[in-house]
């Protein structure tokens, strides 16, 4: 039902009914890295070394695992200004995204 | 020899320098920031053309702008805590300093001599000479957790002061630079959750928190500061589902129309009316997402407002008296800032994911131009130099 109202975001509703149990495609990620660094980059700052939000970089994320950086990325800390991305990406994108911030993204 | 190489040199340095820099006035230019590339275009708002492009600023996601009295120098405050003062004319840096780790924006003194710079770490407020960029004052902020508090929202106000809030701490502070070697600083400890952002009414009198973690906005009295921080808006949006917010609201400028003031809700796609004579609620208008910016052209007759992700390809013009939408303009995904000209005939608009500037004519509310940019930001032209608060 979101999908319908993000309807600019289509898109993103398809590649998640269909591909949720898939890694995201190539074109996938490279749309995932863009929103990292540009709307994530809103509040974590475009180079994650963090902003209002904190820093996204390997080193201050030790104390998480991909999973649960997953499911603050999909469902927000509620209470602060960390918002739910839910609407916008699958468990598995969430989880793609996670594990690129415990790696670190060379930038 | 050697006289031979002076006058050589003396010969063609002046025209050296001279011919590097535009011989112009500044009224009607500006800067823009192109974010991903760390550099920023100087414009003309009257040719519509680029003059310059400078390059070696450093991470300028969220970066803000402001001018020298004399319209000459822009202040450019970055994200990775760099500051940079530009000179428009020359289109060349004049000095960078990085003075903190991450920084958040940046005021310029009620006489245009010092730079005021707030910081998210190390949290505090940095204060430098606009001459040369050397350090005057350095206010840390009330500790946190293992850091210290987060300060956002800062503006210069009348006498010398600058106003800020502690994000983390909820706390707002006045600045008084009367004497650099002697800060004084007054502090308001009750602000409320999160202030996410502040802003200062024109005449400088009023500074206005917008508070991210509860409903209404925190509002000091800058003529009676000992009467303290007053809720206002209490109530709006009071039992209604918050909706998730992409992008913080920015509280910049302040857009005034006749007796009415408008500010973007937070978690809620409304624009905020409120009455200045009595602060209380005058209305909501609904509009298309989550507001960022509410800009009313210079004469009050228009608000422009753009849209947090995922609504951020789209700009909506209210009519301030009948306050109904009086056009929704799809200007194209990420598109993130305006500016008026100094009189408001034209609205500059910052498109980033078509890497371009789009300028339009306020009136008839068409495109007039377009203007290439890479990944552009902020639009900052040099009338902010005369106004409180910008
Ligand atoms: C509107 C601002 C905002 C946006 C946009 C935003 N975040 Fe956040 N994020 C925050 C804030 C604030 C926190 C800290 C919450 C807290 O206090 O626990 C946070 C926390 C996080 C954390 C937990 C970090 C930690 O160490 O606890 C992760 C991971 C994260 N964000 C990822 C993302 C990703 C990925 C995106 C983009 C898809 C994103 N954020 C977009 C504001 C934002």
């Amino acid at each position: 039902m979101k999908c319908f109202r993000f309807a600019t975001y289509a898109v993103l509703c398809l590649s998640l009914s269909g591909g949720a149990l898939a890694a995201p495609t190539a074109d996938r990620k490279a749309e995932l890295m863009y929103l990292l660094a540009q709307d994530c980059g809103a509040c974590h700052g475009m180079r994650l070394k963090g902003g209002l939000g904190p820093s996204l970089k390997p080193e201050a994320l030790r104390q998480w695992d991909a999973e649960q950086l997953a499911q603050t990325i999909l469902h927000g800390r509620p209470g602060t200004p960390m918002p739910p991305w839910s609407p916008f990406m699958s468990h598995q994108e969430a989880l793609w995204l996670a594990q690129q911030l415990k790696e670190g993204i060379s930038q | 020899m050697r006289l031979k190489t002076f006058l050589i040199l003396m010969t063609f340095l002046p025209g050296v320098l001279l011919a590097d820099c535009l011989q112009r006035g500044t009224g009607d230019m500006g800067v823009i920031i192109e974010r991903a590339s760390g550099s920023v275009l100087v414009i003309d708002t009257s040719a519509h053309k680029v003059l310059s492009h400078v390059e070696g600023l450093g991470d300028l996601s969220h970066a803000s702008v402001v001018y020298s009295r004399d319209e000459r120098y822009a202040y450019v405050f970055g994200r990775d805590g760099g500051l940079t003062k530009i000179d428009i004319l020359c289109g060349k840096i004049v000095k960078r300093v990085l003075q903190g780790g991450n920084s958040i924006g940046g005021a310029i003194s009620q006489d245009g001599k010092l730079v005021a710079v707030s910081n998210y770490t190390p949290g505090g407020v940095k204060v430098f000479s606009s001459d040369d960029l050397s350090l005057v004052a350095d206010i840390p902020a009330t500790p946190f957790k293992d850091k210290r508090s987060k300060t956002v929202g800062l503006v210069d106000a009348p006498d010398q002061r600058f106003v800020f809030a502690l994000y983390d701490t909820g706390e707002t502070w006045i600045l008084d630079m009367t004497d650099p070697a002697r800060p004084a600083l007054t502090k308001f400890t009750n602000t409320g959750r999160l202030p996410y952002d502040g802003l200062i009414t024109p005449d400088g009198r009023y500074y206005i928190n917008g508070l991210f973690g509860e409903d209404g906005l925190a509002l000091l009295d800058l003529w009676h500061p000992e009467k303290g921080l007053k809720r206002i808006l209490d109530h709006y949006g009071k039992g209604e589902q918050q909706l998730p917010v992409y992008k913080m609201p920015h509280l910049e400028g302040w857009a005034v129309a006749g007796n009415r003031a408008f500010l973007p809700a937070v978690g809620h796609h409304e624009v905020l009316v409120m009455n200045m004579s009595d602060w209380r609620e005058a209305g909501r208008i609904p509009v298309h997402g989550q507001p960022v910016f509410v800009m009313a052209r210079p004469d009050g007759r228009q608000l422009w407002v753009n849209f947090a992700f995922p609504d951020n390809d789209t700009v909506q013009i209210i009519d301030s008296e009948t306050l109904k939408i009086i056009k929704t303009l799809k200007t194209g995904k990420g598109t993130l800032h305006m500016e008026f000209t100094p009189r408001g005939e034209e609205v500059w608009i910052s498109v980033r994911d078509k890497d371009e500037i789009q300028v339009y004519d306020t009136r008839t509310m068409k495109l007039k131009t377009r203007l290439k940019a890479q990944k552009p930001s902020g639009i900052f032209f040099t009338d902010r130099a005369h106004k409180t608060g910008l």
